[in-house]
């Protein structure tokens, strides 16, 4: 719960402070003639988004997190044993998380053979990763915790259900940013290159993003 | 790096116009036509909404002479008018439809920055109405739970609905938050990324400030509506216990146990409070900038106009257990909840004074936008002031639903945002078609609209005194005095005035469409971007060929020493003229 609240508030600080509250200062309309404003113009409108878009994320999650910890506290919930597997899961995706790194780092140096490796390396760990994740399922529902067993049991479904989700959403934009990446490179135009390091830059981001959380879920759903 | 959406245009670009008349008007990229048809689809939805609000209230006015509506219908019909009303009408109007075709043209931008999944935002919202309009026709018709679907009668047996409507309201509820999504992420992204050289977030109009607060709030209060949507379907579907205690239910046990229906609520309000500010803060920017443009003076205070809209914003995010006093809260959380619900009133009444102040010796001109502007500060202050009463837990407990309430929220949420509806429509008109509203239509329409609404709402703050609670189906004299069902009468027939006197508007609209005189590009002359655009309506692209450069902030009217009475955003500062105060000069 307050971990809950702390991510919720930092998140919204900083994109409050940095998004408005500084350019609240600024009598700009004092002043007659063209000025211009640092800051957001020269970001590209997709990072933006992105950013936009985890916010909307971050509120959706923290949400069922606080649901998450109030109906813990009624006497009908019965904690299940999380299965062990969960923790092998949770390596894949750190690895994901890494190889995407990788690839990020490669493509500012614009090393397209590395910027391949990883990104095939990140994607086929995260496939692991959803797997692993449907093998927990089954394992649950073969030992008689199905989705209405119980309100831990269908929270458990829900939460790892709706963060798969995410990253098959993810999996969508990596799976254009491979084919991206296979295209011959057109060394005259320099307008490819910089899309794919955009590309590779945001799936990295969303990837740390979800690591982090699954890791605040994982944690969630392991104390309760 | 120069996008789409804020560069000067070249050959090669104007090779990806669209040519037919599908890709023009049907799978549209342009946010102009996409906000047409956000409007279209958000007004036609509304006129079912108006429709079914005129059938309950003719039972509830003459309950002995009409037999059109069962009880069943009646839950069913209170519950789709609401719902309708706020959702699928409001939100979408106020973003999708206003929010669309005024943040690239007020910001100097050629479309939004993600202009395919603007189309999608749409489309995706059309397919949440057909899915919530389905519901009147399956088996059990839509759901009757009251619009905010309290559970657990929400999806227990004995409920109208509740075999399908519930599931179909919960799946188009979804749908529509997907929409909104997309839809936000274009608004906030646009005016973050997209406004034109000169156009600090400082000189923004306040339109432009008001429907990108609300998107905001849109973007982090939705998802606890999709939450809780999420986890009753999962209930009424699936049998888990989230929300739904143990209970009986027409006598037996049912398979749930121990959920809790409080939880529901917080959720359902900690969207629900926002969702009044994300329709308000747009209804306020743009009666700021209705007001200042036809009284000729620059709006009062903008500084403090936008740091109010701000304020409200975060405000309100801290309010929503003011919707649940009689839930039987600890009397520290409701104390809690009345304190920050009356701070909220310190920014809104500044905004009130600053629009008074904007007319204070204005050289007003009363057109028909202007009247319903003016119209609003009145249903607004209202409205407001009698959510003060109820604001406060120990006035709240005897007048919880009743029909104050009604009267309340009717006042400040259902006709103050449909006033501004109607002047933002009629006072953009001209932009967006190219021709000039018929006056005395508009006039009568307003006039109607005004004396109707306040006779229909006036009353039932005087109902809800008496106690007569809200959401029953028939009264009779058993359980009201004969005066108070006379008064009841009135309603409904100032009900059927107001939703007939909406005609002259329609008529006014699809007239104007053809035989409306040219508006020519600036009507009102007015000094913010949208109004000189080289075309009327403005074509795909917005500018031609060059992107406008902005010189000064949206509110110059009748500054001394100029010829005219405005000068627009894009206008050099003269030279000789002595210009501000120097802040900032030496950025």
């Amino acid at each position: 719960m307050n971990v809950t609240v702390l991510f919720v508030a930092l998140f919204g600080a900083i994109l409050i402070w940095f998004a408005l509250l500084r350019k609240l200062k600024s009598k700009s309309w004092l002043v007659k003639g063209v000025i211009s404003e640092d800051g957001f113009a020269a970001v590209p409108p997709q990072r933006v988004g992105l950013w936009i878009f985890l916010g909307v994320v971050t509120s959706l999650f923290a949400l069922f997190m606080i649901i998450y910890s109030e109906r813990a506290r009624f006497p009908d919930w019965r904690p299940i044993v999380d299965p062990q597997l969960l923790w092998f899961n949770t390596a894949l995706l750190v690895v994901a998380s890494l190889a995407l790194q990788r690839a990020r780092n490669a493509a500012s140096r614009n090393a397209l053979s590395s910027i391949r490796t990883n990104l095939s390396v990140g994607g086929i760990f995260t496939f692991g990763f959803l797997i692993g994740q449907v093998v927990a399922w089954r394992e649950l529902t073969g030992t008689g915790h199905f989705f209405a067993t119980n309100p831990a049991d269908a929270f458990f479904y829900l939460l790892t259900g709706l963060h798969g989700l995410h990253l098959l959403g993810g999996l969508y934009v990596w799976a254009k940013t491979m084919t991206n990446a296979w295209r011959e490179p057109d060394l005259d135009d320099i307008r490819p290159a910089a899309a794919l390091q955009l590309s590779v830059q945001l799936c990295s981001f969303y990837w740390h993003y979800l690591l982090l959380l699954w890791l605040m879920l994982f944690y969630l759903l392991l104390s309760t | 790096m120069a996008y789409a959406a804020i560069a000067d245009r070249d050959h090669e670009q104007h090779l990806h116009d669209p040519q037919t008349f599908i890709t023009k008007y049907v799978w549209s990229q342009d946010h102009k036509v996409i906000a047409v048809q956000y409007a279209i689809t958000a007004i036609g939805v509304g006129l079912v909404a108006m429709i079914l609000s005129s059938m309950f209230r003719l039972q509830l006015g003459f309950p002995e002479s009409f037999s059109l509506v069962s009880p069943e219908d009646y839950y069913q019909y209170v519950t789709m008018h609401g719902m309708i009303m706020v959702i699928y009408l409001l939100t979408a109007l106020f973003l999708g439809g206003f929010g669309n075709y005024l943040i690239p043209l007020m910001c100097g931008a050629r479309d939004m920055v993600f202009p395919y999944m603007n189309m999608l935002s749409y489309w995706v919202y059309l397919l949440s109405v057909i899915v919530l309009m389905c519901s009147f026709f399956i088996s059990g018709g839509p759901t009757g739970a009251g619009w905010t679907l309290y559970p657990p009668q929400a999806i227990s047996p004995g409920t109208p609905g509740v075999d399908g409507g519930i599931v179909l309201m919960l799946a188009s509820l979804a749908l529509f938050i997907v929409a909104f999504t997309m839809g936000g992420l274009n608004y906030v992204t646009t005016v973050l990324q997209a406004r034109c050289r000169g156009m600090t977030l400082m000189r923004m109009p306040l339109s432009i400030w008001g429907i990108f607060v609300a998107t905001i709030l849109g973007l982090l209060a939705f998802p606890a509506l999709l939450v809780a949507a999420i986890m009753m379907l999962l209930d009424r579907l699936i049998g888990t216990s989230f929300f739904m205690p143990e209970m009986l239910a027409m006598g037996e046990t049912t398979a749930y146990n121990d959920g809790s229906p409080i939880l529901f609520q917080h959720l359902f309000w900690f969207f629900g409070h926002p969702e009044v500010y994300i329709v308000a803060l747009p209804a306020f920017g743009m009666v700021s900038d209705v007001l200042a443009t036809h009284a000729r003076k620059n709006i009062f205070g903008y500084r403090m106009m936008v740091w109010a809209i701000v304020a409200i914003g975060g405000l309100s995010f801290v309010v929503w257990a003011h919707h649940m006093y009689v839930s039987g809260m600890n009397p520290y959380f409701g104390f809690f909840f009345a304190t920050t619900t009356l701070i909220i009133a310190v920014p809104t009444a500044l905004k009130v004074y600053n629009w008074v102040l904007t007319l204070w010796r204005g050289d007003i001109h009363l057109t028909v936008p202007m009247l319903f502007a003016i119209g609003f500060i009145f249903t607004f202050t209202h409205g407001g002031l009698t959510g003060l009463f109820l604001g406060n837990v120990t006035v709240d407990l005897p007048l919880s639903d009743t029909y104050f309430v009604i009267g309340h929220f009717h006042m400040v949420m259902g006709v103050s945002p449909v006033l501004v509806l109607f002047a933002a429509i009629y006072h953009w008109y001209p932009k967006i078609t190219g021709r000039m509203f018929n006056d005395t239509l508009g006039k009568w329409h307003f006039w109607c609209t005004l004396l109707g609404t306040y006779s229909l709402y006036l009353p039932m703050h005087y109902l809800g005194l008496l106690g007569v609670p809200r959401r029953y189906y028939a009264y009779g004299t058993d359980f009201m005095p004969d005066s108070a069902q006379t008064l009841n009468s009135g309603i409904t027939v100032a009900a059927i005035f107001v939703a007939l006197s909406q005609i002259f508007f329609f008529i006014n609209m699809i007239w104007s469409l053809r035989h409306g005189k040219p508006a020519g590009g600036n009507p009102w002359n007015a000094t913010t971007l949208e109004w000189q655009t080289p075309d009327t309506p403005p074509k795909h692209g917005n500018w031609g060929d060059k992107l406008p450069v902005v010189h000064r902030w949206a509110y110059d009217y009748s500054v001394p020493g100029e010829q005219q009475d405005f000068v627009p955003q894009t206008e050099p500062p003269h030279e000789g003229v002595v210009s501000g105060r120097d802040h900032g000069k030496h950025h």
